[in-house]
């Protein structure tokens, strides 16, 4: 069995699991947070996709002893208080999404991708580029695409606000 | 999964002592492959070592006119280097086209040569640019490192620690990504050296893995121009045969991606 410990959602949490534990079972299961989804079983559909020491990483493949000592935000993480995210604002006001699985997903895809990449630096090649390792079934992507650049151009006036 | 024994090392030294006492050990070195096939049950080995925390086989550094790519360093590190993309940027490119962000993020270079899938990127990269890989016994050249289809010269207990990659004037890789799974159905890099001698090695088509084609080495040589190479293609009899594409396809693919691949370096 192996003890995990890790910062998440800014909480410190830990628990002990067989060493073959995904970390994406230790986040649902042991820690009851269902927002982070498991949409295949073969590493390729993204829509597990969180962040581990502020990377996207596919929660399914990797091990929950592996992210022992980590930060990990997932989708339960980004909204402060009551006020959502600009990327989750920007997917809810364009529609970047119809049945909603794969959303957690994209959305921690789409706000790694605007820290990379920096707040409106994002054109609409290089988010469909971005998003290969997020799959989505209903919406054929437009929107989602969509909402990203909305979000990332949304954050560079912010950012400039700020300044 | 079936279950395994998680062990983190903290050293090259400890890796090794950890995959000596274990039954039937792999090294764990971001798992991006190792863990989906271990879900599908279709490995199972009695312990993992996870050698990415390692600080010695991280990191990317200039060595005289080479760079020195620790074997734990992840495809996004390699993608994202000023270094790399200044000295060799078809390596750079080539290490940002791997699977996608999330699997860049724990994907590794050492990993990926390793596991030698003859759909992998890195190989020919290794190979054309006549990369060195240095592991915790020798030094090994790439030709000598890739032995064939999921096969290497690594011992049971010898880890890659490093691969030094030497400047190339000029140098960029091509591919064909299978539509869904995104691997390469033939990719091509080709590097030129300050002397103008070329190499060329193709991913993704062969039987045995990477593999070089001379005719389009010696015809770069003397012409480095997409036309040098429009002509010569690769016999279909090594390559690989499967519902995605036949042989024949992907010898045409070959071709096709080594134009690609110069009018890129060009």
């Amino acid at each position: 069995m192996a003890h995990v410990s890790m910062v998440l959602n800014g909480k410190r949490v830990s628990g002990t699991v067989e060493d073959r534990t995904l970390l994406v079972a230790f986040i649902r299961e042991n820690q009851g947070l269902t927002g982070t989804h498991v949409g295949c079983d073969t590493s390729q559909c993204g829509a597990c996709v969180i962040h581990v020491d502020g990377k996207a990483v596919k929660a399914c493949t990797m091990l929950a002893a592996q992210a022992d000592g980590t930060e990990v935000v997932t989708l339960e993480g980004l909204a402060k208080g009551g006020t959502l995210h600009p990327v989750q604002a920007a997917f809810r006001e364009h529609h970047g999404l119809q049945c909603g699985f794969c959303t957690p997903g994209m959305i921690m895809a789409a706000v790694d991708m605007i820290e990379r990449h920096g707040a409106g630096n994002l054109d609409e090649a290089t988010i469909r580029h971005e998003l290969e390792g997020n799959i989505c079934r209903c919406t054929g992507y437009q929107n989602i695409v969509k909402a990203i650049k909305a979000a990332s151009d949304e954050m560079a006036g912010l950012q400039q606000a700020a300044e | 999964m079936y279950e395994t024994n998680y062990h983190r090392a903290g050293s090259v030294a400890d890796a090794a002592a950890l995959l000596a006492k274990a039954d039937d050990g792999k090294l764990l070195s971001g798992g991006q492959t190792l863990l989906p096939t271990m879900k599908q049950r279709l490995a199972a080995p009695s312990d993992l070592v996870d050698v990415t925390k390692i600080a010695e086989l991280k990191g990317i550094c200039e060595d005289g006119n080479a760079i020195s790519i620790g074997a734990a360093t992840t495809h996004a590190e390699v993608a994202a280097s000023d270094l790399v993309k200044q000295k060799i940027p078809g390596l750079a490119k080539l290490a940002g086209g791997i699977g996608d962000p999330a699997v860049r993020h724990m994907g590794t270079i050492g990993g990926s040569i390793a596991n030698n899938d003859p759909a992998a990127d890195y190989p020919s990269a290794l190979v054309a640019l006549n990369a060195t890989v240095t592991t915790n016994k020798r030094t090994l050249s790439a030709e000598d490192f890739f032995t064939g289809m999921f096969e290497t010269a690594l011992d049971d207990d010898e880890i890659v620690t490093s691969v030094s990659f030497p400047a190339a004037a000029k140098s960029a890789y091509a591919k064909y990504p299978n539509p869904a799974s995104r691997y390469a159905m033939a990719g091509v890099f080709v590097a030129q050296q300050a002397d103008g001698s070329v190499r060329v090695a193709v991913t993704g088509a062969g039987q045995d893995g990477v593999f070089r084609v001379p005719e389009m080495e010696s015809a770069l040589a003397s012409n480095f121009a997409p036309d040098a190479v429009a002509g010569i293609s690769v016999s279909a009899d090594n390559l690989l045969s499967d519902i995605h594409g036949s042989s024949a396809y992907r010898a045409n693919l070959v071709t096709v991606m080594a134009k690609r691949a110069v009018e890129a370096a060009s």
